[in-house]
């Protein structure tokens, strides 16, 4: 029998087709040429070249958590892989899977200095869930079928894979063989809760008298928005969402109380704050919800189920801790209920309904209408885009006060609409994060919702957009400066706007157009809707939309730094 | 409080890099630290001694556990188990009184001299650190100390507990 023999090159992108990639983003460079030539020899795999490698990291993780898929990147050696660090790191910090490949100088000239050496491997580790130097070509497609394993499953994450070229050029070669199975003796997952911890678990929140579920990313991740809901309804509890959380209840259920934390409203914060016991699914406890750790709901017992061990009882101690993954605890959860015949305790739950209910009435998300003639507001701007799209559109944010407006004003009915850089909150992620879902949603309505700090982060890649013909709509809260930035300067340093303005902003209308783009400029509230309408009637065509919005406003509620979760600016001055 | 962890994990490129980076990362401590492979050679042990409370503790032993290429870790010090750290330390040793001095303090902590130079004394000492520190301080009053390496400590569970791949 005779064996057919592949360079590496080959085996890495059959490799990729076995593993039934369609997209790759990238751009190519000296220690991956061998790659872009098989690439160009096949069908199987589309290459999306992007302007800037951060680009490319972002696009493949928008690509990933709208479609739940790993995204795959592909880089040169050396400035290629570097600037791809940001994107790792954004992926790493919101458990995005993601599969990045990256040159290497060939075997002999590693630790040289040689042209382009960097210790890719090295300089990620710290922001990878796991890394693969790659020494035998032999070795190529198991690596890479391992990457997307460990990328994909558990909590998952970006694995990085260091290709050095002289393992991909024609010299060497191997058979294309495959493990059917993959197996590593030190690394499995746990998956289900242990039955003790859940019949717990259930014995403290059929006790409560006034349950709060905070629920975060995981359960978009784990595609438990469905079990969720059946939850909430069975113990009608109110529920909240984390930033990243958002879309795991429909914004629109009556039960769902709103976001947390820093920005979180007024009820969802106080319910936390006033629980006594706190089920949370799949969060993580960030220093964004929880403000000072100190004063944390001292009255509530926790219970915590993640299937990441290390987030348990790292910043709060959980006093009924669950691993698995959040799917199988939910319906291990519900099983035991349905098991022990529980039912609603109605007194208790309709008082706790009834003051959630009076701190619901204060509606905390809220802001000060337009004067005639006067500025449009953010808020206002957030309301229109969800009227515009009927609530179905795939909203991508960049970071900052828009960000906020976006998470608070736009409701989301299903998961993965909402898709945005929670934990380290790069800006720059907005744009290449849509066009990844772009990509793999062509004829849904997708909207990068931007500042005009943001948008500058990586703008270029409206020359992919082009490229690629990917129309997504781009609406910027033009503000004249780093909002976010800005606000924190009016409230904690005595107002004192240090490098906080855009001074210099370009005509984003005719900047979108010399791409070859639709801009829009909207700068009084009459033509809002209506402009918006035009916006998005526009199918096959990016559209720019430029929104000159009140540069005064502030996102509120914020919670007071060094206080209790539940403690409060309502507003202007105004405490909770 | 100090504790001493064993690891058992893939003797892999960058495997301990991980762990390493892994405390620097998130600010524990590492007092000391030894690895080789075992008697098996896909894997290599770790031990680390660190310092801290049971909270630190808790997130050292599920953060390494995370890792992927680690087989196991656990906290020797939970129950009884034997350490030992290897010492070798020269020392000046000029005339008769401080040679029979050294050899006196070496022979009572059970310790040998493993060489011997014109002016120097080499003496190789095990056990615990407590013995090792009262070794080099007894010596420090006796005579000068010239160099000194200690291994880092390695430990085992007492009896039948056993930490192993399967
Ligand atoms: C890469 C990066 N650099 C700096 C920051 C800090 N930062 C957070 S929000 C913000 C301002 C964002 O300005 P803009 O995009 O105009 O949004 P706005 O707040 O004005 O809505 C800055 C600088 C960040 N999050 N990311
Ligand atoms: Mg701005």
């Amino acid at each position: 029998m005779s064996t057919e023999l592949h360079t590496g090159a080959e085996l890495v992108v059959k490799a990729l087709s076995a593993l039934k990639v369609k997209y790759l983003f990238g751009y190519p460079g000296g220690t991956v040429l061998d790659i872009y030539d098989a690439l160009f020899k096949q069908q199987d795999v589309e290459h999306i070249l992007v302007r800037h490698e951060q680009a490319a990291t972002h696009m493949a993780d928008g690509y990933a958590r709208a479609t739940g898929e790993v995204g795959v990147v592909l880089a040169t050696s050396g400035p290629g892989a570097t600037n791809c660090i940001t994107g790792i790191a954004t992926a790493y910090m919101d458990s995005i899977p993601m599969v990045v490949l990256s040159g290497q100088v060939p075997t002999g000239l590693i630790g040289d200095d040689a042209f382009q050496e960097t210790d890719i491997v090295g300089c990620s580790r710290p922001i990878v869930k796991h890394s693969f130097n790659c020494r035998d070509i032999s070795e190529i497609p198991n690596i890479i079928a391992k990457a997307f394993y460990i990328a994909s499953t558990g909590r998952p994450g970006p694995v990085v894979i260091e290709l050095p070229k002289d393992l991909l050029m024609p010299g060497q070669s191997a058979e294309f063989l495959l493990d059917a199975e993959i197996k590593m003796r030190s690394y499995n997952p746990t998956v289900k809760g242990h039955h003790r911890q859940i019949k717990k678990a259930v014995q403290a929140i059929t006790q409560a008298k006034r349950l709060v579920i905070y629920s975060g990313g995981g359960i978009i991740i784990a595609n438990a928005a469905e079990l969720l809901q059946a939850l909430v309804e069975k113990l009608n509890a109110p529920i909240t969402n984390t930033l990243m959380g958002l879309g795991g209840i429909s914004g629109l259920h009556d039960n769902f109380i709103g976001m947390l934390g820093m920005h979180g409203s007024l009820e969802a914060n106080k319910a936390m704050a006033h629980a006594d016991v706190i089920l949370a699914l799949g969060a993580r406890f960030d220093d964004r919800v929880t403000n000072n750790v100190k004063k944390f709901c001292p009255n509530a017992t926790i219970v915590h189920v993640d299937i990441d061990p290390t987030s348990i009882s790292k910043t709060i101690n959980a006093h009924i801790p669950v691993v698995g993954l959040v799917d199988i605890v939910i319906k291990q959860l519900l099983a035991e209920l349905e098991e022990t015949n529980y039912l609603i305790n109605q007194e208790n739950n309709q008082d706790w309904w009834q003051q959630i209910n009076q701190w619901r009435n204060e509606k905390s998300i809220s802001y000060e209408n337009e004067v005639e003639g006067g500025k449009i507001k953010p808020q206002r701007v957030i309301q229109a885009m969800y009227q515009a799209t009927n609530g179905e559109a795939y909203v991508c944010s960049d970071v900052g006060q828009h960000q906020m407006f976006a998470a608070q004003y736009y409701p989301f009915a299903k998961p993965r609409q909402w898709i945005n850089s929670g934990g380290l909150g790069t800006m720059g992620f907005g744009l290449p994060a849509a066009m990844g879902v772009k990509m793999a949603f062509p004829d849904s309505h997708v909207i990068c919702i931007t500042g005009d700090g943001s948008i500058q982060m990586n703008i270029q890649e409206l020359s992919t957009c082009m490229q690629y013909n990917l129309p997504v709509v781009i609406i910027s809260l033009n503000n004249r400066s780093l909002g976010m930035v800005r606000q924190w300067q009016d409230m904690v340093y005595g107002g004192r706007h240090s490098s906080s303005y855009m001074e210099s902003l370009p005509d984003f209308v005719k900047l979108a157009e010399s791409y070859g783009h639709i801009g829009i400029q909207i700068n009084s509230l009459d033509e809002l809707d209506e402009k918006l309408a035009q916006a998005f009637a526009i199918k096959n065509q990016l559209v720019f939309v430029d929104v000159l919005v009140d540069e005064k406003e502030h996102v509120y509620p914020m919670q007071i730094r060094t206080g209790a979760i539940d403690e409060m600016w309502i507003k202007k001055g105004v405490k909770a | 409080m100090r504790r001493i962890l064993a690891i058992l994990l893939e003797n892999e490129a960058g495997s301990l890099s991980r762990i390493v980076g892994l405390f620097s990362q998130r600010a524990f401590n590492i007092v000391s630290l030894t690895v080789a492979p075992t008697e098996d050679a896909s894997l290599s042990r770790i031990t680390i001694a660190t310092e801290g409370d049971d909270k630190i503790l808790e997130q050292i032993v599920k953060q390494v556990n995370k890792l992927i290429d680690v087989l196991k870790i656990t906290d020797l010090t939970e129950r009884q188990h034997v350490e030992r750290e290897l010492l070798l330390i020269k020392v000046l040793a000029m005339n008769d009184k401080s040679r029979t001095e050294v050899k006196r303090i070496t022979d009572i902590f059970r310790g040998a001299i493993i060489d011997i130079g014109k002016q120097v004394y080499t003496i190789q000492l095990t056990g615990d650190a407590d013995k090792l520190n009262a070794f080099i301080n007894t010596l420090a009053n006796e005579t000068e100390i010239i160099e000194s390496v200690r291994s880092g400590c390695v430990g085992i569970a007492r009896g039948e507990k056993a930490l192993r791949a399967k």
